[in-house]
């Protein structure tokens, strides 16, 4: 189906239900129970979790295929997101130019400086396209405050000129960015018992989004294009002496992936029409490579687990405090219950970057295909023991 | 001419700590072929080691005052440093005014044994791994240690002030001929530049003189031959690691007066240097020194108001303008060597 | 007028005259090998073919056209492919893979983004990629990955995707290095076999007199960067320059 084969049919399949029942698969705890905390099915969650994972997606089409690692990704965000704001502001406060021109601004840019940071590899490579980032990171925050609106950031107002919509802004509100009428901060609560899921316009969106940007990724790695791309990686002097030239693949692969980034900014905004500098700081950009090794570089599935499991660690673990540990351990000994609370409490709440470290490196250690290795090696630990349970038969085969 | 001896001037502190940190990188790089995205988180250690020094100095018990009284008449509590009842009260305060130097002392052994400690516990397991994964596994490193330090000394910057003699600025021009008050140069940052030139000059010197620093170039050059003469290469490689690490701490202990130490400093730092590492060219250390240098004085130029006016946010950023520049005229960076890193 | 014509080239490395004056003609559809001692200067001459160097004085021309300046991508669409002296693969690709991507580069030229099409509609290419596999006898193994294979494998795969170009000239540096002798004069089967089934011209690097010997039409001996004398084997094995410069060392 959809020019797929079974297994990446079924990958897909697996991405859409997810993206679809967010809503409930991320409120699996009644809205009074004492679990309640670790929901994440609330939008602005939700919107971040399938915006990051378009970010993370895109990241990997470079780096998981061409094994360039770039460190300045934030940068086409960043732009993106700015470009978004400024259709809000100028054309119409509907999303769809907003979106369409952030990825096509952002693909330019990466076109430029892609441009130049390909003609090196390596550790070369990762230090142009830092310098890039933080050099737009820099001028954003100071010189370009008009375009950007400095280290306020950029957001639309009253008066724009909002040239084809014009009159949405008589209301005396600052309009909100909506699809055709329908805002993106519409929700709909749905109570079933003590339960409660918020079905939200612009999540949907995104998610659609996403499922396109996640089916635009299959393709690609199972492309003939996806397969040049993996084989610079491998070995890049044997693809040149094959009669391939390397530089357009790479500085292909390298826009695509800094469109993904820009798409992300242009959603990012359309949700919420606010774009600041520090969607640009080198901190953003190490954020896509955190959530795509431990995801599973190189794989279609990893980003957006890695995407996911960030963004759910950063809202839930650093909500818990203290008196939540308490709550925890309240049915031991108060000697024990403090002790620890004293052990825990570095790893969650404000600490929760530590956590994140911490699972980085192990993650990096031990399992360096990500938190994907990680699912196939318990996969293949159950599938083992199976065999072994089928073993009598395995041994009336004959021996090749 | 004035402006251009200030300017130089106060590029050379901030030249002094990016080659100090940019030297050690190398070091850990040209020996051990390892790319550390944790050695700003050294320096910002290195940083931390002053502020703990300066706790364990002014740890205090409390006294009760008879001859000070509150405004009730009741006895005042004073806290009165440990050291002070061993030393009395005139050799007490000046220790702890001299805090940052003395620190000096203390951060050696520390920084020592921590690098020591990372390179055998972690960084040894990566010497076979691509590069892609020791940039990432010490990027996980330097986060990790980097929110240690937070959670334990918190998120605001903590002064640590210069001894008093060194407090303040002092008219430099006047020392150079020029007509007075033209040229004022802060003196910690004279003891900043003074400190560095002689950080990198003893580890030149420990590189070019004695045995050690023999076999290590050798190791440098090819790590496989000097193996096979039967010398353990990976025993000095890890002293190698650690003394790259008291030199990012040494960095940081003296560059505490100029700013406050707060945990982010090393990121913020490394980012820079990594840079200037890349500059000066992998695996050069006199490439690391300079380019250091350069890019230091480079960007003091460019925060110069005459050069804002005609170019304006020239200043934010100047370093990464000449790193693209120098990276696309000179791939292999103003020193390097053929065949570094460029697999 | 050879296949591949090299006229007068010199390269210099600093102070070392890697090549001087080097006058070399490849006739169509024969074996030339290139020996000579160790820093004589092959390996030099060989990078300067390929586009990896330029050389300083001279010229190379394949069929007429002059190969200098021209990228290796370039150079290889023209009909010139090169085998390495240690295998250069794709490890972390399949075999099959690794045998498609050549297939691609011919049919697609140096670049072809076309992302849309999935690897697998691509019949032809995998037909063509069988074929050659088949011809190498690795198609059982054409799954598997091809860091894993054994070195001999490694090199027939490396063979494999120089000839599923078609390429009109194959240039072999030293294709039996470090290999046991069997493998040798496996590789020597190899590459009869293929000589005799298609039009090619190769040139070969090679240290093994063995090998040289057995499959060589003409032979140039290359002596301190510099061509000493060009013949058939036949006269070569004779030859008393040769002798003094190469072949003596071998016999005592």
């Amino acid at each position: 189906m959809f020019g797929l084969n079974a297994k990446d049919t079924r990958l897909l399949l697996i991405v859409i239900g997810l993206v679809v029942f967010a809503p409930f698969l991320m409120n699996p705890f009644p809205t009074d129970s004492g679990l309640a905390q670790f929901n994440a099915g609330y939008p602005d969650l939700m919107q971040r979790f399938v915006i990051f994972g378009i970010f993370a997606i895109g990241f990997n089409i470079l780096f998981g295929l061409t094994g360039y690692l770039s460190f300045g990704h934030a940068a086409f965000l960043g732009a993106g997101s700015y470009a978004a704001v400024w259709m809000l502001k100028l054309l119409t406060i509907n999303v769809i130019p907003a979106i369409l021109i952030s990825t096509l601004v952002a693909g330019a840019f990466a076109l430029l400086i892609g441009f130049i940071s390909l003609r090196r590899s390596g550790i070369y490579f990762s230090i142009l396209t830092l310098a890039f980032a933080q050099m737009a990171f820099a001028l954003a925050a100071s010189v370009l405050t008009p375009i950007t609106g400095g280290e306020t950031g950029l957001q639309t107002a009253l008066n724009d000129p909002r040239i084809l919509d014009g009159a949405a802004s008589g209301t005396g509100n600052i309009p909100a960015p909506a699809l055709f009428g329908l805002e993106m901060r519409d929700s709909w609560d749905w109570v079933v018992g003590g339960w409660s899921f918020t079905f939200n316009a612009g999540y949907y969106l995104a998610g659609l989004f996403m499922i396109g940007a996640f089916y635009l990724s299959i393709l690609i790695f199972r492309s003939p294009f996806g397969l040049m791309l993996k084989a610079i990686k491998t070995n890049q002097t044997r693809l040149n002496y094959t009669g391939l030239n390397s530089r357009p693949y790479t500085l292909a692969a390298f826009v695509i992936s800094g469109m993904y980034a820009g798409l992300a900014g242009g959603l990012m905004a359309s949700m919420d029409p606010l774009a600041g500098a520090e969607r640009m700081q080198w901190t953003a950009s190490g954020e896509v490579v955190l959530m795509a090794i431990l995801g599973g570089a190189g794989t279609l599935i990893g980003p957006v687990l890695g995407a996911g499991f960030i963004k759910y660690f950063e809202n839930i673990f650093s909500k818990i405090n203290d008196n939540v540990l308490h709550q925890w351990f309240a049915f031991m000994p108060d000697g024990i219950e403090n002790f620890l609370v004293t052990i825990l409490h570095p790893f969650v709440g404000k600490g929760w970057h530590l956590t994140l470290g911490l699972v980085f490196m192990l993650v990096v250690i031990f399992l360096p295909g990500g938190l994907v290795e990680g699912g196939q090696r318990i996969g293949r630990l159950f599938s083992r023991k199976k065999k072994t349970d089928d073993s009598p038969n395995a041994d009336t085969k004959p021996a090749e | 001419m004035e402006a251009i001896v200030l300017q130089l001037l106060s590029g050379l502190d901030g030249g002094s700590a990016y080659a100090l940190i940019a030297l050690g990188l190398t070091l850990i790089f040209g020996t051990l072929g390892v790319v550390n995205f944790a050695h700003g988180a050294l320096f910002m250690i290195g940083a931390f080691c002053t502020v703990t020094l300066q706790r364990i100095l002014t740890l205090s018990h409390t006294v009760i005052d008879d001859t000070q009284k509150d405004f009730l008449g009741n006895p005042l509590k004073v806290q009165v440093p440990y050291i002070q009842d061993w030393f009395g009260e005139a050799t007490s305060a000046a220790i702890i005014d001299w805090s940052v130097p003395l620190a000096i002392i203390f951060a050696i052994p520390v920084m020592l044994i921590i690098g020591i400690v990372m390179e055998r516990g972690l960084i040894k397991h990566f010497y076979k791994r691509p590069h892609a994964d020791q940039i990432l596994v010490t990027f996980g490193l330097a986060i990790v240690l980097q929110e240690i330090i937070k959670a334990y000394y918190g998120a605001n910057p903590i002064p640590a002030p210069a001894p008093d003699v060194f407090k303040g600025s002092f008219d430099f021009g006047q020392l150079l001929g020029f007509e007075a008050n033209r040229i004022i140069y802060p003196y910690w940052r004279l003891v900043y530049f003074g400190f560095a030139t002689i950080v990198i000059a003893s580890v030149f010197a420990f590189l070019q003189f004695t045995t050690f620093g023999m076999v290590v170039r050798a190791g440098m050059a090819d790590r496989e031959t000097v193996g096979l003469l039967g010398i353990d290469i990976d025993k000095r490689f890890t002293m190698m690691f650690g003394l790259a690490a008291c030199v990012a701490g040494l960095a940081g202990v003296m560059y505490t007066p100029i700013n406050s130490p707060n945990y982010h400093m090393g990121m913020d730092f490394l980012v820079i240097s990594f840079v200037v590492v890349v500059v000066g060219g992998m695996g050069s250390l006199p490439g690391a020194v300079l380019a250091g240098f350069v890019l230091g004085i480079l960007q003091s130029f460019a925060s110069m108001r005459e050069v804002i006016e005609v170019l304006p946010g020239i200043n934010q950023v100047v370093i990464y303008l000449a790193a693209i520049i120098i990276l696309l005229t000179r791939p292999r960076g103003l020193l390097g060597k053929r065949g570094v890193m460029e697999d | 007028m050879g296949i591949l014509e090299i006229k007068n080239v010199g390269k210099r490395f600093g102070g070392l005259q890697a090549l001087s004056d080097v006058n070399l003609s490849v006739e169509e559809n024969t074996v030339h090998a290139i020996i000579g001692p160790n820093g004589a200067g092959k390996s030099t001459l060989l990078n300067c073919l390929v586009g990896k160097l330029i050389p300083d004085t001279g010229s190379v021309t394949f069929q007429g056209q002059s190969l200098l300046g021209r990228k290796p991508h370039e150079i290889n669409q023209m009909g010139v492919s090169r085998v390495f002296q240690t295998p250069e693969i794709f490890g972390d690709l399949t075999v099959l893979e690794n045998v498609m991507i050549p297939c691609f580069a011919h049919r697609d030229g140096a670049f072809q983004m076309n992302a849309i099409r999935s690897v697998r509609h691509q019949n032809d290419i995998r037909e063509s990629a069988d074929q050659i596999l088949t011809d190498v006898n690795m198609l059982e193994k054409r799954n598997m990955h091809a860091a894993s294979l054994s070195r001999g494998d490694k090199r027939r795969l490396e063979m494999a995707m120089c000839l599923v170009q078609d390429p009109k000239l194959l240039l072999l540096d030293e294709p039996t290095a470090g290999m046991a002798r069997a493998d040798t004069n496996n590789t020597i089967d190899l590459l009869k076999e293929i000589k005799e089934k298609r039009d090619i011209t190769m040139a070969i690097i090679e240290h093994d007199m063995h090998v040289v010997f057995s499959m060589a039409e003409r032979i140039t001996v290359l002596a301190q960067g510099t061509p000493l004398v060009e013949d058939t084997p036949e006269n070569i094995k004779g030859h008393p320059k040769v002798r003094e410069a190469y072949l003596g060392e071998a016999q005592v």
